[in-house]
C-alpha cells in the first residue's frame, strides 16, 4: 500500500473540485436544462442496473403466476367473463353514441374529436427518492415514446412523459411537487390548476377564490389547456373544501381518481394532430362524394 | 480467483450496491431502505483510500442521479462531501471497534440525507417529513454486517 506519497490531487483539491462539478452540474441541469437531450443517452446506459434491479420483481411475480391455483384462474376467468360482457355491451351503446356525436358535431361544423392512438405499457419502477413521484415505463423511443405524453392508467390520468430513454422511460406524476395540471369541474366547467404536494392521495386546486362553486365531490376531468394532456380524461375528485375567509383564496383538496400508489399496468396515448382528422374527414367526404356521383 | 475478477471487485460491490438502492420494495420496506451505496463507498474508503475517495463517490453520485431522475450533480455532491470526512479521518476510524464505527456511519448518513434534503429544497419547494431519516438507522444497523463481510472478501481475495 502507498499512503505516504499519494499520486494526483491532495484530497482537499480533490473535495473542491467534486463540489464545484457538482454545483455547475446541478445549475446547468436544473436552471439551464443543458441535459435534454444527454439524459437520453445517459438513461440508455443505466437502463441495464434498472433492468437488473427489476428482475427480482420479475420472477416473483412470474413464480406467483405458475403457482396461482386452478381454482383462481377459474374464479378470474368467469368474473373477467362477466366484466367483458358488461364493457362490450357498453362498447356497443358507447360507438353507437360516438358516430351520433360525430354526425352532429358535422353538421353544426365542428371539428370531430380526433382518434387517439393507444399502447400499453408496464411498470419498471417506482422511484424511492422521497421528494419526487417518478415512475420508470419500460416503453422507450423505439415504440415512439415522446417527451411530455400523457400516461394514464385504467382510472384517470397518472402523469406525463419526462425523460425519454430508447428503451424505457421516466414519468412525473401528477402528485410531484413541480407538476400541475389544468383540469376543468364536470359540473359546471369551472377551469383550476391542480398541483401535486408530493403525497399520492391528494392534490392542491390553486388559487380559488371562495365565491367560485366547488363542492366536496365534484369531478375533475383533463381540460386540454395546456397542449399536454388530451381533453376529458378524469383526474381528480373534490374530497375537501375549506373557506376560511382569513386566506386569500379557499383551501380545496382534490383525491386523484388514478390509484398512484397501485399502478401496474399504464396506458400511453398519441392523441392525433386536429388537422389530420380534418384532411381525413375531407378525403373521406371527397371519396363518398365520388362515389355518389359514380 | 482469477486476476481479473479481483480487478473488479471493488466495482462490482459497488454495482451491487446501486442495484440494491433503486431495487423496487414495498412502500412500507421502502421507509427503512438502507443506504447500500454509502455504506459500501465508506467500507471501502476506511479500507483502502487510496483505491476509492471523493473522485469514485462523485462518479457514483452521478450514476444515482441518473438513476433517481434528481438534478445531475445532487447525488454527486452530498456523496462526495459525506465519502470526503472519512476520507480526511480514515486512520482514526480504523482504529474504533465496529459498534462506534456504526454511530459515524449514523452521522455521515445523516449528514448525507441532510445535504440531499437542502440542494433539493433549494431547487423544489419540498416539505420536511421525519420519515426520510429512518435509513439513518437501518443504515446503522447494516454496518457491522457489511464490515464483517467486505473484510472477509478482502482478506480472501487479497485485494490492496
Amino acid at each position: 500500500m502507498d499512503t505516504i506519497f499519494t499520486r494526483g490531487p491532495s484530497l482537499n483539491n480533490r473535495l473542491a473540485l467534486a463540489l464545484t462539478l457538482s454545483v455547475l452540474l446541478i445549475f446547468a441541469d436544473h436552471k439551464l436544462d443543458a441535459f435534454q437531450s444527454t439524459r437520453v443517452y445517459l438513461n440508455s446506459i443505466m437502463s441495464p442496473l434498472q433492468y437488473l434491479a427489476n428482475l427480482p420483481k420479475v420472477l416473483l411475480n412470474e413464480s406467483a403466476q405458475r403457482l396461482t391455483s386452478h381454482q383462481a384462474l377459474l374464479a378470474d376467468n368467469e368474473r373477467l367473463t362477466n366484466q367483458n360482457l358488461k364493457m362490450s355491451e357498453q362498447l356497443q351503446r358507447f360507438n353507437v353514441l360516438q358516430a351520433e356525436n360525430a354526425e352532429l358535431r358535422k353538421l353544426l361544423e365542428v371539428p370531430v374529436k380526433p382518434k387517439v392512438r393507444k399502447m400499453v405499457a408496464a411498470l419498471m419502477a417506482v422511484d424511492n427518492n422521497p421528494f419526487s413521484q417518478q415512475i420508470m415505463i419500460n416503453k422507450g423511443a423505439i415504440d415512439g415514446v415522446y417527451l411530455s405524453q400523457a400516461v394514464l392508467d385504467d382510472r384517470g390520468i397518472v402523469g406525463q412523459v419526462m425523460e425519454v430513454g430508447t428503451t424505457n422511460s421516466r414519468v412525473v406524476l401528477i402528485s410531484d411537487v413541480t407538476h400541475a395540471i389544468p383540469v376543468r369541474s364536470m359540473r359546471n366547467n369551472i377551469r383550476f390548476v391542480a398541483t401535486g404536494n408530493g403525497a399520492f392521495d391528494e392534490l392542491f386546486l390553486e388559487h380559488v377564490p371562495h365565491s367560485v362553486d366547488v363542492q366536496e365531490g365534484d369531478v375533475l376531468v383533463s381540460s386540454g389547456l395546456g397542449r399536454v394532456f388530451p381533453e376529458g380524461y378524469p383526474v381528480a375528485k373534490v374530497t375537501s373544501v375549506v373557506h376560511d375567509e382569513g386566506r386569500p383564496f379557499a383551501t380545496v383538496i382534490a383525491q386523484p381518481v388514478a390509484r398512484l400508489d397501485r399502478l401496474k399496468h399504464l396506458l400511453l396515448l398519441w392523441p392525433q394532430q386536429e388537422k389530420d382528422t380534418r384532411v381525413d374527414n375531407l378525403e373521406s367526404d371527397n371519396a363518398a362524394a365520388q362515389q355518389e356521383t359514380q | 480467483m482469477l486476476p481479473r475478477a479481483r480487478h473488479y471487485f471493488i466495482a462490482s460491490t459497488i454495482l451491487v450496491a446501486l442495484v440494491l438502492q433503486i431495487m423496487p420494495m414495498p412502500i412500507q420496506a421502502d421507509l427503512y431502505r438502507p443506504d447500500w451505496v454509502i455504506i459500501v463507498l465508506a467500507y471501502w474508503t476506511m479500507a483502502l483510500p487510496h483505491r476509492v475517495n471523493v473522485g469514485v463517490a462523485f462518479l457514483v453520485g452521478l450514476a444515482m442521479d441518473i438513476l433517481l431522475g434528481t438534478a445531475l450533480g445532487i447525488h454527486s455532491f452530498a456523496l462526495s462531501a459525506s465519502v470526503y470526512v472519512l476520507a480526511a479521518n480514515y486512520q482514526r476510524l480504523r482504529n474504533y471497534s465496529v459498534w462506534q464505527q456504526a454511530i459515524i456511519i449514523g452521522l455521515l448518513c445523516s449528514l448525507y440525507h441532510l445535504v440531499l434534503f437542502w440542494l433539493q429544497h433549494l431547487l423544489t419547494d419540498i416539505p420536511f417529513q421525519f420519515a426520510y431519516l429512518w435509513p439513518i438507522f437501518s443504515s446503522m444497523i447494516l454496518w457491522p454486517w457489511i464490515f464483517w463481510l467486505l473484510r472477509k472478501l478482502r482478506r480472501q481475495l487479497n485485494i490492496t
